[in-house]
């Protein structure tokens, strides 16, 4: 039966793909320039990245060839079984750099928090899709979506992983945005959430205990090194000027003084190289790559479908804004990669997923 | 059908996914006015502090937290040292700035490259450590000739004083530059190159509380290296206090009584398990192993035959000689095998099948009753009393004082000794037990090995009726502002259950040990304070030859006392290492322990001490037992 309708793929999104695709082209460069002065035996970091990009084509074809109205009825098994990791993560996971993230289930390792991100936009796509069109949410509406989105936060805040927890959250409070939410409540949350953090912050922590609670929620912070980690990514990237200092000719980048620069601040070193003008380039090119996503929301006949499509862009929305929020000094440092741009596999995969996501959503934009 | 649920519902949503839209734009603005500022606004200060990456970083070490005694005198506290850091960018020749640190500061050249090398992978902004410890005239040296040497910085770090007597080095244990391994496990990943660990004792088991977070300094430099500003702050907080139980002035007499002679003290208190002296001898200099320890004094050390860099108290096992035989005397009254009346006769020697056994008394005590048998330490007597136990019933007294196990105190490497049993020997040698070797066992001779702190807490719990506290030598740790973070309490591991009449007849014996004349443990005794006591020696070689032995062959001396008899209040345990007689050797530096404490609470004044040494009290036999 799941034969591909000849329309389905002449309705295929091949530009969306192919900003994506050059987005990502970019990435490797730029790994390539990041990743030169290291001194390492084995596959580079640039062709392993490669390799990911690919399976992440492959993850592409894979969900598109699959009706999307599918994760409509399994969002509810699919997010028990993500609760059920993420719990045992806790219980048995295996610790790395001061935090319990990953589960080893024999032959290979997961990380349960990636995959969550995408299933709580699939649940709450869901959720949200049965609620009546005409109203806002107000408070009672949101209870359920509330203890849905709060027990994986909770989980994964646990591990600790502040910068997925605040994605999870981020990603949440973007597709209430999408439903509509009544005024008050969000003016009731907000007004109740904002003084209670600041008095919290300010009066009742004690500095070294503000130091140890960002200690706790950041482990790869440490005490000296994360204050540096800005300063030098801030140097990086003000000293790339309007021209750039010219590809593989970053200085910063070259000498090693970035923290991470082949992840999570990838794009500082590419700041460096390529200045003011590769910056503007590089955000046009996610900038329509978010407005794409709302566009294909807009566009979408079905209501799951299109708070699936704004879910997905919310993910790509906020990595991207933390990720560079981070590196040009406007965010704290958080783990949060820049999607198709940072080195790793976990990162790639995510974000292919989302893209297959929102390419599988335009496609069959016409069944309905 | 399940598409029926999607059709055509009328979604409504366009204009709030315009607003969001907008919201998108909104942030994508920002964002490009922030790069529009740092890459064009602020361009040039960025490019100029890029140039030659002018920030360094200059960790500033936490003091390290002090170690207090139980009345909060200080046993080991911080002093200022100097180390000497190279930062990487500013060498301009690293052959030449090598070939002058390592002449000025008297160091190999091929170490130096070798610490280069090691740092390749690490942030350029780290200095690498190259000298620790640096003495006063290297300092003032490189003071004065820092413009010769480009990349060179100076940098102080605390390191440990020791109190001049009482610090307990055993106990204590030493730090040291952290290794690589501990470098790379998960509980040291704040660690640096360079930064000081606790390497042994309570430096290591408390490591994480005395550390203290270190901090640092950003600072901006020219291109000739020197300071410009600080650019950013982070003060290092002070590591917290560790209260110790031990009481600084019991331990200092302690250590002075044992002198240079090998050996282990150790001092309880009987109703707490608290220990209040820890000493093991000869000492050693923690401070030596700070910096670099020249390989001349490691090798004396390691050479050394009585062992100065081990903890005796816990993982020196001896044969408990004699002083097992209190635990022969509970288990013969607890069985009903003997009562106060109960008598031998000692010629000298006990014979059992073709073996003779000999006691230490070569003429014979004559007719002993128990009393007498622990008084003049009489060894016929328990090889009568063990024959008739069995060594199993021995063992299962000995395990309920739970001698043979380790006490789990809060220390790295315990020993647990050993209690044998018939079911051990078939276990390990697969062979059965010989009834003959039961007579070595009741006094504490054969494969019979205790701890000196299994020797203390078997005593203590003789004292105080029965209970059986785990040892614990640290009672709180304190931060900064002196706000308590962790307290300890006593730990119950168990109760003997011996009847009060059982003990009151043993306590009656050691009481005489010391006090009555003829006891072997008179030169323990305190005019003003009841001590109870036992003295041991332990073979070190089958064949015992007396007093022209060479030292190795020598036995060991020990001695087991509490006081007051009663009312016990502290228990302890002296073994000195081939001290030959434990009446001689060992009962003195119980008897300066327990002079120490009560002079401490008050009960002794303090001159009636000075003539304490050495000298044992007069018409005691102090020949052996």
């Amino acid at each position: 039966m799941p034969m591909i309708d000849r329309r389905l793929l002449t309705s295929f999104d091949w530009a969306f793909l192919s900003l994506t695709l050059v987005i990502a082209a970019i990435g490797v460069l730029n790994i390539f320039s990041a990743t030169s002065s290291y001194t390492l035996a084995g596959t580079p970091y640039y062709l392993k990245q490669i390799y990911w990009i690919l399976t992440g084509l492959a993850l592409v074809v894979a969900v598109c060839s699959v009706d999307y109205h599918l994760l409509d009825d399994i969002a509810y098994g699919v997010y028990g079984a993500v609760v059920v990791l993420l719990l045992l993560v806790l219980l048995v996971g295996k610790t790395s750099m001061g935090a319990t993230r990953w589960l080893h289930l024999g032959f290979f390792s997961i990380q349960p928090s990636e995959p969550m991100k995408i299933v709580v936009i699939i649940i709450l796509a869901r959720v949200f899709s049965r609620y009546p069109v005409t109203t806002a949410l107000g408070i009672k509406e949101l209870g359920v979506p509330f203890l849905i989105v709060g027990v994986p936060a909770l989980l994964i805040m646990k591990q600790p992983d502040l910068g997925t927890a605040i994605l999870v959250l981020l990603i949440a409070g973007s597709m209430m945005l999408a439903v509509g939410v009544r005024l008050s409540c969000i003016v009731i949350s907000t007004l109740a959430a904002i003084p209670a953090l600041f008095l919290g912050w300010h009066f009742y922590l004690r500095e070294y205990q503000k130091n140890r609670l960002l200690d706790f929620l950041n482990p790869e912070r440490s005490r000296l090194g994360s204050g540096y980690h800005i300063i030098q990514s801030k140097i990086a990237v003000g000293s790339g000027g309007f021209t750039g200092k010219g590809y593989l000719k970053g200085t910063q980048t070259q000498l090693r003084f970035l923290p991470e620069q082949h992840t999570d601040f990838a794009f500082s070193v590419f700041s460096e190289e390529w200045g003011f003008l590769g910056c503007f380039v590089v955000l046009v090119l996610y900038f329509c790559l978010i407005l794409w996503g709302l566009h294909i929301a807009t566009r979408c006949n079905d209501r799951f479908g299109s708070l699936l499509a704004v879910g997905v862009t919310a993910m790509l929305f906020w990595h991207i804004a933390i990720n560079i929020g981070m590196v040009i000094g406007l965010f704290p440092v958080v783990g949060v990669p820049l999607p198709f741009f940072s080195y790793g596999g976990t990162s790639m995969v995510t974000s292919m997923v989302g893209v297959a996501l929102l390419l599988n959503i335009s496609m069959r934009r016409y069944m309905f | 059908m399940r598409e029926q649920r999607f059709v055509r519902e009328a979604l409504k949503a366009g204009p709030r996914l315009f607003r969001l839209s907008l919201g998108v734009t909104a942030v994508f603005f920002v964002l490009l006015m922030r790069l529009w500022y740092l890459q064009i606004v602020k361009a040039e200060d960025y490019q100029n502090l890029s140039e030659n990456n002018r920030l360094r970083l200059v960790p500033v070490a936490a003091p390290r937290g002090t170690i207090l005694d139980r009345n909060g005198k200080p046993m080991i506290w911080n002093r200022p040292s100097f180390s000497v850091a190279v930062f990487r960018q500013d060498v301009k020749n690293k052959d030449l700035l090598f070939g002058q640190l390592a002449g000025y500061l008297d160091l190999e050249r091929a170490e130096l490259y070798e610490k280069w090398d090691q740092s390749r992978g690490r942030a350029k902004y780290y200095p690498i450590i190259v000298a620790s410890g640096i003495t006063q005239d290297q300092l003032e040296f490189l003071e004065e000739n820092r413009l010769n040497l480009p990349g060179v910085d100076i940098q102080m770090k605390p390191v440990r004083e020791y109190a001049e007597s009482g610090s307990a080095v055993h106990l204590a244990g030493y730090i040291g530059e952290i290794s690589e391994q501990d470098l790379a496990k998960e509980e040291f990943r704040k660690y640096n190159p360079g930064d000081y660990v606790g390497k042994d004792g309570l430096e290591r088991v408390w490591e994480h509380d005395l550390h203290g977070e270190d901090g640092g300094r950003q600072i901006e430099v020219d291109a000739r290296g020197r300071v410009l500003r600080t650019v950013a702050e982070n003060t290092p907080a002070i590591g917290n206090s560790v209260m110790l139980t031990i009481d600084r002035d019991i331990q200092a007499r302690a250590e002075k009584a044992l002198g240079e002679k090998a050996g282990a003290a150790v001092a309880l208190d009987v109703n707490t398990g608290e220990v209040l002296a820890f000493a093991s001898s000869p000492a050693f200099n923690p401070a030596l192993f700070t910096g670099r320890i020249p390989h001349k004094v490691w090798d004396a050390y390691m050479e050394d035959v009585r062992h100065p860099l081990i903890n005796k108290v816990l993982s020196g096992q001896y044969p408990p000689g004699s002083t097992f035989k209190i635990v022969t005397a509970l288990a013969g009254l607890e069985e009903g095998l003997i009562n106060e009346q109960t008598s031998v006769h000692c010629n000298g020697s006990y014979t059992l099948g073709n073996r003779t056994y000999h006691c230490w008394q070569k003429r014979g005590h004559g007719t002993v009753n128990l009393k007498m048998a622990l008084k003049q330490s009489c060894d016929v007597y328990f090889y009568h009393l063990a024959d008739r136990l069995g060594v199993d019933r021995i063992a299962a007294y000995a395990r309920k004082y739970r001698l043979g196990m380790k006490t789990g105190i809060q220390l790295e490497h315990e020993k647990p000794g050993l209690i044998p049993s018939t079911e051990w020997k078939e276990l390990k040698y697969r062979q059965k037990w010989i009834r003959g070797e039961t007579i070595s066992v009741g006094i504490g001779q054969g494969y019979v090995l205790t701890t000196p702190l299994q020797l203390a807490s078997m005593m203590a719990s003789v004292a105080n009726g029965g209970t059986v506290y785990r040892p614990f030598v640290v009672r709180k740790v304190v931060d900064q502002d002196g706000k308590v973070l962790k307290e300890f309490r006593p730990e119950v591991l168990g109760v003997a259950g011996i009847s009060p009449r059982s003990l009151a007849l043993v306590k009656e014996g050691l009481q005489a040990v010391v006090n009555e004349p003829g006891g072997t443990g008179g030169a323990s005794r305190i005019a003003e304070v009841k001590v109870g006591g036992k003295t041991g020696t332990s073979q070190v070689v089958k064949l015992r030859t007396g007093k022209g032995n060479p030292y190795q062959f020598r036995d060991h001396a020990l001695f087991v006392a509490f006081a007051p008899v009663d009312k016990p209040e502290i228990a302890v345990a002296v073994v000195v290492e081939h001290g030959e007689h434990g009446g001689s050797t060992a009962a003195p530096v119980a008897g300066a322990i327990l002079r120490a404490y009560f002079e401490g609470k008050g009960v002794i004044k303090k001159q009636v001490a000075r003539q304490e040494r050495f000298s044992s009290a007069a018409g005691t036999d102090t020949g052996g037992d």
